[in-house]
């Protein structure tokens, strides 16, 4: 236990203060839809040229579950997603096909029948946020940066970045693992991994709110992890919080081996934990950042400031 | 933002004010009790007068009972819409309520409504002067079957106590005497008719003692007799149903000795029939309502001017922001995760019923089972709301199923299971099926167990008698309730959950 004196002079954000302080104070409701809603981000990002995952299909109704196996049949990977899924819940994804059935990340093998039924819970909303109907999108797999391969468990890593109003805060590396089967969130047991904004390198990493060293299957250790291409990661971070219309926004982006870095999805609530993960609390940077905000308008500038002010030694 | 949060802080402020200042003054000047102490029963009896008006006028005479055998009278209250109304004094024990009216065409019911309530334990009645007996004028061989009976009864007894009492059990004995089969049936098995005529034909002062029977929650409850004898100077009460000496502890007194209780000139098919609801109060609070209740009008905007059924409801519903308040502070500060926002609310009512250990047995029995069999279902491959709908069917058949063999198993309590709403359960056990799919069964046993304990927080609250008491008798603390949650839902301080979750930030 720490006491909450300690937490105050760390400036650690708690979830009362998150909820009143910033979500509710910056983000206003009307904009939630595009952050909550995958495909709604997706065609705005297209619309900005802000690259994203390619798009094989989505499916809006029940009827057309019965025809997915057509839709995907010259497909190998793909990944099905509720458009509307909160907390990476309800993500199927398919890295391979062997005979009739096809491979799960985890190299379990499922058939036709479980990838149809998956659809079905999708489009009945058992994923999505307060249970309403919902439709199931259908990616590309990402192909990732190989760099980043060994820091990550049966699933793709994705790196989240905090802004406040177009000012990147904080920034970590969520890493799946066996335990999160192969998702990146944290609280289903991925390893988040703070990541300096000056420098793109790590700073620390988490597992279940408690620091580890090394990733509990790979085995790698995350001290020697850099980001490549950080600058056009935090680029990508800032532009999407002018597109969101958002001013605390979680950005989820993943690196792809040949685009570079992607737009994966927005999060208006994003999560407390990447505090854990930088070891080090966001009110102090947030009121820093508005002062940023406050004295720039170009994104270029912003990300100049923060590189500098965030640094991890600095911080 | 500095605005609203200035705004919020003078309405809780208000509103904390105003709650807990009109308890002060209800406490300081009403002298309403701020702890629960001695609690009164208080019975309301609403007498309904049922008749078809004839033609021409109507006068409907209603004799009013006295307060005898330690009942006191609180409240008395007449509903008399369209009637001329007077309640006449004829003397200090008798008076009588009249309603009239010129015409009336329909069948038409008259209200009259008392709460009253037993000051004092001993059921002694005043003494009251004998008055000669009447002898009944009777057919020869009535007459000669009442003498056979008397002379019989009168060798086996020793005064007019025991006379009576050899007389009622007589009489209520099953047996093939032809003196008593025949009296009954020449009275038309009106045995009371009977008693008082053979008393009145042995020289033995009795008459009828007629009241009330309470019994809680009875609607139709009608007049019933008791025998009063008069033996060495002194008045019995016997039971001419069980032959027992003695007022019982129930019987409210309506009227002592012969004479219509209700008259009815312009009308017929009348009938007086009897509500009852009983309800405890806090002693101070009674006699407070007594000697002052016409004083202060904040009394009568009080729960307790309801009909008391309503008071029984509100009695429930008032406990609720008791427990939305347990929830916000179990969420908000403390940072417990449930399932649902206010489904622990819905759990700790069910608990109220059931009473917490068994309700927790069968809650946890209930989603256990659902569980499993949701898990077969979702095999299945079923559309989302179809799945739900079968949940929700199934866990209907629990209950009966658990209901039914705890009945024959004699486990009345279980027979409770039906206070569990059933739709929160069906919808519990969805939740908590997709969170194991999803997150696994950790994270079901952390909402599951966060939701539980919240709920049985909310149960120890709610059930805690001076929480019963004070949000009963001081409803206006509800006010201050809605301040305090408002205030704590601008706390943006850390939650105890917080200070575990961030532990490790210490170590830097």
């Amino acid at each position: 236990m720490v006491s909450p004196l300690t937490l105050r002079e760390l400036g650690i954000l708690g979830m009362n203060n998150r909820n009143i302080g910033f979500i509710g104070r910056y983000n206003q409701r009307k904009n939630y839809s595009q952050a909550d809603n995958k495909l709604k981000t997706k065609s705005a990002a297209i619309a900005r040229n802000i690259p994203v995952p390619e798009l094989y299909g989505t499916v809006d109704y029940q009827f057309q579950v019965s025809s997915l196996s057509d839709m995907l049949h010259n497909r190998d990977g793909f990944v099905i997603k509720p458009s509307q899924g909160s907390g990476g819940k309800g993500i199927l994804v398919i890295v391979g096909r062997d005979g009739d059935h096809f491979i799960k990340s985890s190299g379990a093998l499922i058939d036709d029948r479980e990838v149809r039924r998956h659809s079905s819970n999708i489009l009945a909303g058992l994923h999505s946020l307060g249970g309403r109907n919902d439709s199931a999108m259908i990616e590309a797999l990402i192909d990732f940066d190989p760099i980043l391969k060994d820091y990550s468990y049966e699933g793709v890593p994705d790196i989240r970045v905090i802004v406040f109003r177009g000012v990147p805060v904080m920034a970590m590396m969520r890493c799946a693992t066996h335990s999160s089967d192969g998702k990146a969130n944290l609280h289903q047991g991925a390893v988040g991994v703070g990541i300096d904004i000056g420098t793109g390198q790590s700073i620390c990493a988490v597992q279940h709110n408690r620091v580890v060293s090394q990733h509990p299957d790979t085995k790698m250790y995350f001290d020697k992890l850099t980001i490549p291409l950080w600058q056009q990661v935090l680029e990508l971070a800032s532009g999407c919080a002018g597109m969101a219309g958002l001013d605390y926004l979680g950005v989820d982006i993943v690196l792809d081996r040949l685009r570079g870095p992607m737009l994966l999805e927005l999060n208006a609530r994003p999560g407390l934990a990447i505090q854990v993960a930088n070891q080090a609390g966001l009110r102090h940077r947030l009121l820093a950042a508005e002062k940023i905000a406050d004295s720039c308008d170009d994104d270029g500038e912003k990300i100049a400031l923060a590189r500098s002010q965030f640094a991890a030694h600095t911080s | 933002m500095i605005n609203s949060r200035i705004q919020i802080g003078l309405i809780a402020g208000v509103l904390i004010a105003l709650g807990v200042g009109l308890t002060l003054y209800k406490a300081v000047s009403l002298n309403l009790p701020l702890l629960p102490g001695e609690y009164r029963e208080v019975w309301t009896v609403e007498s309904k007068t049922s008749f078809t008006p004839a033609k021409g006028p109507v006068n409907v005479e209603l004799r009013l009972p006295a307060s005898l055998a330690g009942w006191v009278i609180l409240d008395e209250h007449f509903v008399s819409s369209g009637f001329g109304f007077s309640i006449i004094e004829a003397s200090d024990a008798v008076s009588t309520a009249r309603w009239t009216r010129q015409s009336l065409d329909r069948p038409t019911t008259l209200y009259y409504k008392m709460q009253i309530y037993r000051e004092r334990s001993d059921r002694a009645l005043p003494n009251m002067a004998a008055d000669v007996p009447t002898k009944p004028l009777l057919e020869a061989d009535q007459q000669a079957a009442m003498d056979r009976l008397i002379d019989r009864i009168a060798e086996q007894s020793s005064d007019n106590e025991s006379f009576a009492l050899l007389l009622v059990q007589e009489l209520l004995r099953d047996s093939q005497d032809q003196d008593r089969l025949f009296l009954l049936s020449s009275y038309a098995d009106n045995s009371l008719a009977l008693m008082l005529d053979t008393l009145a034909m042995a020289n033995i002062s009795a008459h009828e003692l007629r009241g009330i029977e309470l019994e809680d929650g009875r609607r139709r409850q009608t007049l019933s007799s008791l025998l009063e004898v008069r033996s060495a100077g002194q008045w019995f009460v016997i039971n001419p149903q069980t032959g027992r000496v003695g007022l019982p502890a129930n019987f409210f007194i309506w009227q002592r000795g012969d004479g219509a209780i209700l008259n009815i000139t312009g009308g017929r098919n009348s009938s007086l029939e009897f509500a009852l609801v009983s309800n405890s109060l806090p002693a101070k609070a009674v006699l407070g309502m007594e000697q002052r209740a016409d004083e202060f009008a904040l009394l009568d905007f009080s729960i307790y001017t309801l009909p008391v059924e309503q008071q029984g409801v509100f009695k429930g519903l008032l406990l609720i922001p008791v427990a939305a308040l347990v929830v916000v502070v179990m969420r908000l500060l403390v940072g417990v995760k449930t399932s649902g926002t206010f489904m622990p609310i819905l759990i700790a009512l069910a608990f109220i019923q059931t009473t917490l250990l068994v309700g927790l047995i069968i809650f946890l029995g209930l989603i256990g089972t659902g569980l499993w069999i949701r898990s077969y279902l979702s095999r299945l491959n079923l559309l989302l709301v179809a799945r739900v709908a079968a949940v929700v069917i199934m866990v209907i058949l629990m209950m009966a199923a658990l209901a039914v063999t705890s009945y024959k198993l004699g486990l009345d309590q279980v027979l409770t299971v039906t206070f569990f709403p059933t739709v929160i359960v069906a919808w519990t056990i969805e939740r908590m099926s997709i969170l194991w799919e999803e997150e696994g069964g950790h994270e079901v046993l952390i909402q599951g167990s966060g939701s539980l304990l919240v709920a049985v927080l909310a149960y120890l609250a709610m059930s805690n008698h001076w929480v019963e008491h004070l949000t009963f008798n001081f409803p206006e603390l509800t006010l201050s309730l809605l301040g305090v949650i408002l205030l704590l839902g601008k706390y943006t301080g850390y939650r105890l959950s917080e200070l575990y979750r961030f532990r490790d930030m210490a170590g830097k």
